[in-house]
């Protein structure tokens, strides 16, 4: 992953700062943030377009609370797939429907044989599992062997943030 | 939440533009004027339908690290190991899942040094292994959430 830390500058961290917990909810938004900092709208949105284009800004956009939606079961789906060809399977699995996250992560043998994580919603622990079914009908015969870990409690939760 | 609602919810997860009258310029692409989404939007916030509506930083990318770190810990314990894992601040989510991996916790810290430094300590303080799974890659998916 390419470290882009030196490509941001000051000006960039302040609208991070000023945005981290939303866009200001007026009609012109990019000209809020550029009140507050002191700076030209043109050069809000600018930098904003540019981290938008490096991947430092994902999307703007609206964040769904999957629990108040419905969507009140989550399992982490976890799948043991041949390394050499996990960069097709988990481009196939991140593009199915209530997958809203799909990584390849490292195995901790011998105790943890997975290496292709996916989040599973549904609105039940069933419609999870019939997901977790069409996953693994996708797979054939790459599911080595998968488990799903539900959460059972939320220990902790607090934003990503930057200080 | 009426259809509008969810026409809301389903649209902006794809993106928002950057432009002047950016909520004007969304809007009508959902047949709703600037005043009407501004005040749908609120709404949606207010009654925790939506968790937030902005920019989605990469916390890598912005110079700090990530990853997801998982512990096995015996049931009698659990409660005195959640106490110390979630008293670093690095520690922003901790989840409790059922299996025999059954803490499961992300770091977040400003610097990737620093991941490394408080998995040694949580795991000193515990006396329990900590299975670090840094993302190796991650794979595209639609961030679309149809309601």
């Amino acid at each position: 992953m390419p470290d882009l830390t030196e490509c941001l500058d000051d000006l960039d961290r302040r609208i991070i700062l000023a945005t981290q917990e939303g866009l200001p909810l007026v009609p012109q938004p990019y000209h809020a943030i550029a009140g507050m900092l002191g700076v030209a709208p043109r050069e809000v949105m600018a930098r904003m377009q540019r981290m938008l284009e490096t991947g430092v800004i994902r999307r703007i956009g609206a964040v769904p609370n999957h629990y108040r939606l419905g969507y009140t079961a989550n399992g982490m789906s976890v799948w043991d797939v041949p390394d050499e060809c996990i960069r097709e399977l988990g481009a196939r699995v991140g593009a199915l429907d209530c997958v809203s996250h799909c990584y390849h992560r490292p195995r901790r043998l011998p105790h943890w044989p997975y290496n292709l994580f996916a989040m599973v919603h549904g609105r039940s622990r069933a419609e999870v599992e019939e997901k977790v079914r069409e996953i693994a009908r996708l797979l054939g015969p790459d599911d080595r062997g998968h488990a799903v870990l539900y959460s059972t409690r939320i220990l902790k939760k607090t934003g990503l943030r930057i200080t | 939440m009426d259809e509008t609602d969810r026409a809301i919810i389903n649209m902006l997860q794809g993106g928002f533009p950057i432009c002047e009258r950016p909520y004007a310029e969304a809007g009508r692409a959902l047949g709703l004027g600037e005043d009407e989404l501004l005040e749908r939007i609120a709404s949606l916030l207010e009654r925790g339908f939506l968790s937030r509506f902005g920019p989605m930083y990469h916390a890598e990318r912005m110079g700090g690290a990530l990853t997801l770190a998982a512990m096995r810990v015996p049931p009698s314990d659990f409660e005195r190991v959640a106490a110390i894992v979630n008293d670093f601040p690095e520690v922003a989510h901790n989840y409790e899942r059922a299996h025999e991996f059954n803490m499961w916790f992300v770091l977040a810290t400003e610097t990737p040094q620093r991941i490394g430094e408080v998995i040694r300590a949580i795991e000193r303080e515990t006396g329990y292994p900590v299975y670090d799974m840094p993302k190796q890659e991650e794979f595209y998916v639609g961030l679309r959430f149809v309601v």
